[in-house]
């Protein structure tokens, strides 16, 4: 089946500087699909380059299709049909992306207008019903209130509401939970699973945080500056990373529970862009770097079913390998 | 058991704050009634949301602000006043590192130059001393030569946080206050700076209070775990085993709104309501209107931190005692 949003050979570079080179994934319909990397490593850059949302100064170029049709470089009127009213975006920091001297009503009601033609009664009552379905106590009163009486997880709320008033096919979440509290960030994890389980709408959740990745995708892909470096179904890759960069994500994080084992930290840091090296991005970092990963960046490649690799060491052998390092 | 090294004993810190430009001013207190003992040698983490108190208690302990009730004994003996010169001098057995290092840094000064500084201020030994020192600083946070004579913005994050670090360990500190000092730092950075963090205080046999509002660095670093909710240790207990059997229900919340990667071994326990808000504390137990098992002694009664167990304090009036609860839970049916 044709995915709905597919991106191919993505990339983009601001004054001459690659920040990311060569995207290629796809979102089906209706699928949850996370992105993870560090700071950096191209994940909002991607989605911002697939919607036509970055400054002129950058040059994109590849294939970004929805549905089979070219949006790369699409005219400005067709891009304000898809933004909002195909795919939908919300931010990491809701209060910055509301209006602070525009009521919820007048912001959501904006929305509705522009993708659903909606007017006058219509647009109350929607709204209404909007705030209703993301949870905003008292909704009827709470349309004449302004974002700064908000705290910041209804405030995320409201920006979950705004982008539902298109009625997108797919939401792209921008660190939507990382500005919010523990519990906060649960409460704004399980709306989102309600709205897609009411709505089949199909999400990409963008975050740094791979247990929230692990929990709310089928599907994940691990970045590293700025090429996807590892792709799975979101199981598999917690239970058997392939690539050592997914593999030192992974080991970086303190379990829960059970006995406390000392932390796979990934020696040094994440390239400048301006200085990327000459074959594997990670290889400077890679413990198991060896003479071919100097020459070119490897490309992905198919490993089995549903799961993509962008490493040029024998993954099997590999992976025993890192464990056997991680058990020290 | 010994005397712990730092013991603070009901502290209570309030701050007035006023609603609105005309609104009347009100009382809102940060800290409530915050104890506990951290041993030589221990790391006691200190976690919570936003608005419990965890930086406010930090902050206390050293000294940084004055509490308005309650006290915090160093070595047995009560801290200086702030802004003495003994509270001064005593500055050097006890330091801070924040979450944001450029912050902490001087951005016109050379990273060696302020790794230096605090020698300089406390009168540390000769100038040859001095300048050894900063080089063996610099080696046991594993900074390179070079990087001493760079500027803060030419770091990376982790590496200024471990220049942050090397400078806390100037003057040979006992104590450090870490508040939340890997969260601005990307995962991979962040493992290099808590096994860094482990090492030293395995090494230097340091004694910390590390606060953060994760879960999992909290434990990987802690020997003893303090669970803060507006203002209150809610519960307190030893690092291994309280995420894995927390009492408390809040602190059940909290364990369960923390994403794993792998699979769930428990139920997710999603809390209805807002977030806590200093200036809108409910009476009773602070908890009771987000509280899934709430019942009518929560709404009119704080309930008191107690040990349950060896090794585990909770306060809450379903934890307190076993046939207690029995009855609560009763009542609540």
């Amino acid at each position: 089946m044709e995915p709905l949003v597919s991106l191919d050979g993505l990339t983009v570079a601001f004054n001459g500087v690659k920040v990311l080179d060569g995207i290629s994934l796809s979102v089906g319909r209706g699928e949850a699909v996370g992105l993870v990397g560090e700071s950096g490593s191209g994940k909002s850059v991607t989605w911002l380059a697939a919607l036509g949302l970055l400054p002129t100064t950058a040059s994109v170029s590849g294939n970004v299709k929805l549905e089979g049709t070219e949006i790369l470089g699409a005219s400005p009127a067709t891009m304000d049909r898809v933004r909002g009213g195909r795919v939908a975006m919300i931010f990491q920091d809701p209060a910055s992306a509301l209006n602070p001297v525009l009521t919820i009503r007048r912001q959501v009601g904006e929305s509705l207008a522009l993708h659903r033609g909606l007017s006058g009664a219509a647009i109350h009552a929607e709204a209404r019903r909007l705030l209703d379905l993301v949870g905003i106590p008292d909704a009827e009163r709470r349309l004449s209130a302004y974002p700064h009486e908000f705290s910041g997880g209804q405030n995320q709320r409201i920006m979950i509401a705004m982008a539902l008033a298109g009625s997108p096919d797919l939401l792209i979440a921008d660190e939507p939970t990382t500005a919010l509290d523990a519990t906060i960030q649960a409460q704004i994890l399980e709306l989102i699973r309600s709205v897609r389980r009411e709505t089949g709408m199909a999400i990409v959740l963008i975050s740094h945080d791979l247990g929230v990745v692990a929990e709310n995708c089928d599907r994940v892909a691990v970045m590293y500056a700025g090429r996807v470096v590892e792709e799975a179904p979101s199981g598999e890759l917690f239970d058997d990373p392939r690539h050592p960069y997914a593999h030192g994500l992974i080991g970086s994080l303190p379990p829960i529970d059970g006995p406390r084992r000392r932390l796979t930290a990934i020696a040094g840091t994440v390239p400048d862009p301006k200085a990327m090296p000459q074959g594997c991005a990670f290889a400077p970092r890679c413990g198991q770097a060896a003479a071919p990963c100097g020459t070119q960046p490897p490309r992905l490649r198919a490993i089995g079913e549903n799961r993509r690799v962008a490493c040029v060491i024998d993954q099997h052998a590999g992976a025993s390998d890192i464990i056997g390092q991680a058990a020290e | 058991m010994t005397e712990p090294l730092v013991s603070v004993d009901g502290l209570v810190r309030t701050y007035r704050m006023r609603a609105g430009m005309f609104g009347r001013s009100r009382d809102v207190r940060a800290v409530d009634g915050v104890t506990f003992g951290i041993n030589r040698g221990e790391t006691l983490g200190l976690v919570g949301e936003s608005g419990s108190g965890k930086s406010t208690t930090g902050r206390l302990v050293l000294g940084l602000e004055n509490p308005d009730a309650g006290s915090v004994a160093f070595h047995g003996r009560p801290l200086p006043a702030t802004d003495t010169s003994e509270w001064r001098a005593s500055r050097a057995r006890m330091q801070m590192i924040f979450q944001d290092p450029l912050g902490a840094l001087d951005r016109r000064l050379p990273i060696a130059a302020q790794v230096r500084e605090p020698l300089d201020i406390h009168n540390v030994e000769d100038e040859e001393f001095r300048t050894a020192r900063v080089a063996e600083l610099m080696r046991s946070v594993r900074l390179s030569d070079d990087i001493g004579q760079r500027y803060p913005h030419e770091l990376s994050g982790g590496q200024r946080q471990r220049a942050v670090l090397a400078r806390a360990l100037a003057t040979k500190p006992d104590f450090l206050v870490c508040d939340e000092p890997v969260s601005a730092l990307d995962v991979s950075i962040q493992a290099q700076v808590v096994n860094l963090l482990i090492d030293l205080q395995a090494a230097l046999n340091l004694t910390m209070l590390f606060i953060s509002h994760d879960l999992r660095v909290v434990r990987q670093i802690s020997q003893r775990v303090a669970v803060m909710y507006l203002g209150r240790v809610v519960e307190l207990g030893n690092a291994d085993d309280l995420f894995v059997s927390p009492q408390h229900p809040y602190t059940k919340a909290l364990v369960s709104a923390s994403p794993a990667p792998g699979a769930r071994r428990t139920e997710r326990i999603v809390l209805s309501g807002d977030p806590p808000n200093p200036a809108a504390k409910p009476g009773g137990c602070a908890f009771h209107p987000r509280c899934p098992s709430a019942f009518a002694r929560c709404r009119t009664a704080a309930p008191a931190l107690v040990e349950v167990a060896p090794d585990r304090s909770v306060a809450c009036h379903l934890t307190g005692v076993e046939s207690h609860a029995a009855t609560a839970l009763g009542a609540v049916a």
